[in-house]
């Protein structure tokens, strides 16, 4: 029990300080990639390569004049900045990042809390990252960031729906909602983006509108709205916002890699699947999980730089019209050929129950992904000429 | 450490049980409606967590997912684009009203106490840790989905075409508003 409890608690300090660290180091990637997709230079004066431009933001913001909104509501305005932080962190708890670490006295699992419920937790407090956004739009008593806030809302509700729709079936896969279950089964055989690729595709688009990043960063659409829901904020609380979406950001990396891409498990190799646990077999899963987070973390940084932001109606559109009966069409699909197959056929999860399932994606993708172009990218810029 | 091991559950059920009653209490009377709805977040929580200690972590989850998560965010957002938040007029009734609601509550307690001296009936009686070993034998979901979409079909099904007609019937009273 006391053992419990105090890894429970360096896991907690060393998970906490991996994020903020990692976040701080986010925000110079961002700005490095932005300026070599730009081709620019960046912030590099800071330390070498720039790499202490963080910390001079950091020093910056703590030093700065807070703003207080003289007909703002005092609490709220306070508590909001909080409110977005810590469901975003909290998120995290659930998600193991590595095989156990074997000690004197024990195995210690690589996650800070391994709860049978874990898959539902993590979309639980997905949701609740919004009403820190709600709240700032609402207490700053300013409409720009009152229509933030507004659109906050709609747009996590709506997309929140396809995001858990397109998970269900990850479930039907794995079948159970505990995060090592989920992992277990891509370990044993194939990561689920092969057989579940149209769920992958729903879970990001997804996850890009619940972190408000762009093309979908509707609650502080600079050109609209001057910030958005921060409109009115300053110094460090303002910091503490983009603290949040980064802290988002990792989680939905970190999500996509356990939930689609086998968590921490190391492709073409059953080396690292079971006991006995060594620390080299701790430290390159912990390898292999921070690649494949850090991979997603570009691919949001890479988006944001390509893509131009959607239009409000376009996203509600899109949301409710698209993403909505798409992920519940899939899951009738899948569900059908999962029993078909399982139930039927009486085949186990393995490759060429990956493969099967794969097979009916792409037939399936193909469609889609050609009616959701509108002959926009397949056909070509000559095509669109002649139209 | 020995103290924590013997109540500990037991003071985290006062901590959140008191915690859900505070927050419940503060939601009805606060005037501004932004601030109601924040109390009933806590209190939502309060709850969730209550079922943690029952074993129902599921139900917890799902607690947290639908009522927090989701539904609260749709009442904040109509408060918010009707701009109630700012209104200072109450709507709490007057001595007559606070009457009424203080002997309602009164008949509650009372029949509380009556209820904490009687057995609970048999059929809703589970051993202890039965819900523990459900869960390690079935998962903790299927422990609720098998009687949900087994034995319990009909009435589930029922249920929710319940909510359909209820849907249906509030788009058709927004549409003739506007």
């Amino acid at each position: 029990m006391t053992f419990f409890l105090w890894t429970s608690a360096i896991k907690v300090v060393v998970v906490f300080t991996a994020v903020m660290v990692g976040v701080a180091f986010l925000t110079w990637v961002e700005r490095r990639v932005c300026a070599w997709i730009q081709d620019r230079l960046g912030p590099n004066r800071v330390g070498p390569e720039g790499l202490l431009q963080p910390a001079a933001d950091g020093l910056k913001n703590l030093f700065k004049e807070e703003t207080l909104p003289a007909s703002s509501d005092k609490l709220l305005f306070l508590l909001a900045p909080a409110m977005s932080f810590v469901p975003a962190l909290l998120t995290i708890a659930v998600i193991p990042f590595a095989t156990p670490l074997p000690t004197a006295w024990g195995d210690v699992p690589m996650v800070v809390a391994d709860l049978p419920v874990g898959f539902l937790y993590i979309l639980a407090f997905a949701s609740l990252g919004v009403y820190g956004v709600v709240f700032a739009g609402w207490s700053s008593n300013n409409k720009y960031a009152l229509l933030g806030g507004l659109r906050s809302s709609a747009q996590m509700i709506s997309y929140e729906i396809a995001m858990g729709m397109s998970t269900v079936a990850v479930l039907l896969l794995a079948g159970n909602v505990a995060v090592s279950d989920v992992i277990a089964r891509q370990q044993e055989s194939t990561w689920f983006v092969f057989p579940l690729a149209l769920a992958y595709f729903i879970f990001i688009v997804a996850a890009f509108a619940e972190t408000n990043r762009v093309p979908f960063d509707l609650p502080e659409a600079e050109g609209e709205l001057v910030a958005g829901y921060h409109t009115e904020y300053s110094a460090m609380k303002f910091s503490m916002f983009y603290i949040a979406e980064y802290s988002n950001m990792v989680t939905a990396s970190a999500l996509m890699a356990t939930l689609f891409f086998g968590g921490y498990d190391i492709p073409l190799t059953s080396w690292d699947n079971g006991p006995p646990w060594t620390i080299a077999k701790t430290l390159a899963t912990l390898a292999m999980f921070s690649l494949k987070v850090g991979f997603f973390l570009f691919l949001y940084i890479w988006v944001r730089w390509t893509l131009p932001r959607f239009r409000y109606d376009q996203l509600m559109a899109l949301g409710w019209k698209v993403m909505l009966p798409l992920a519940l069409g899939y899951i009738t699909v899948m569900a059908s050929a999962i029993w078909l197959l399982h139930a039927r056929l009486g085949w186990t999860y393995d490759t060429r129950f990956a493969l099967a399932l794969f097979g009916l994606n792409v037939l399936l993708a193909i469609p889609l992904f050609f009616a959701l172009d509108r002959g926009h990218l397949i056909s070509g810029s000559e095509a669109r000429g002649e139209a | 450490m020995t103290w924590l091991a013997a109540h500990g559950t037991e003071a985290i059920f006062w901590w959140f049980g008191s915690l859900a009653m505070v927050s419940a209490a503060l939601c009805i009377t606060r005037r501004n409606p932004v601030f109601s709805g924040l109390w009933l977040i806590v209190t939502l929580f309060s709850i969730a967590a209550l079922f943690v200690i029952l074993d129902a972590q599921f139900i917890a989850v799902l607690q947290v997912l639908v009522y927090a998560g989701a539904i609260m965010v749709l009442f904040l957002f109509v408060i918010m684009l009707l701009n109630l938040g700012r209104q200072v007029t109450t709507d709490l009734k007057g001595p007559t009203g606070a009457g009424i609601a203080v002997g309602l509550a009164g008949l509650l307690l009372f029949q509380l106490l009556i209820l904490r001296h009687a057995a609970p009936s048999e059929v809703i009686t589970l051993p202890a840790g039965s819900v523990a070993r459900l869960a390690q034998e079935q998962g903790l979901v299927a422990s609720i989905a098998r009687p949900l979409f087994d034995t319990y079909l009909l009435p589930f099904e029922v249920t929710s075409i319940l909510l359909l007609a209820a849907l249906v019937g509030a788009v058709v009273l927004a549409m003739r508003k506007l």
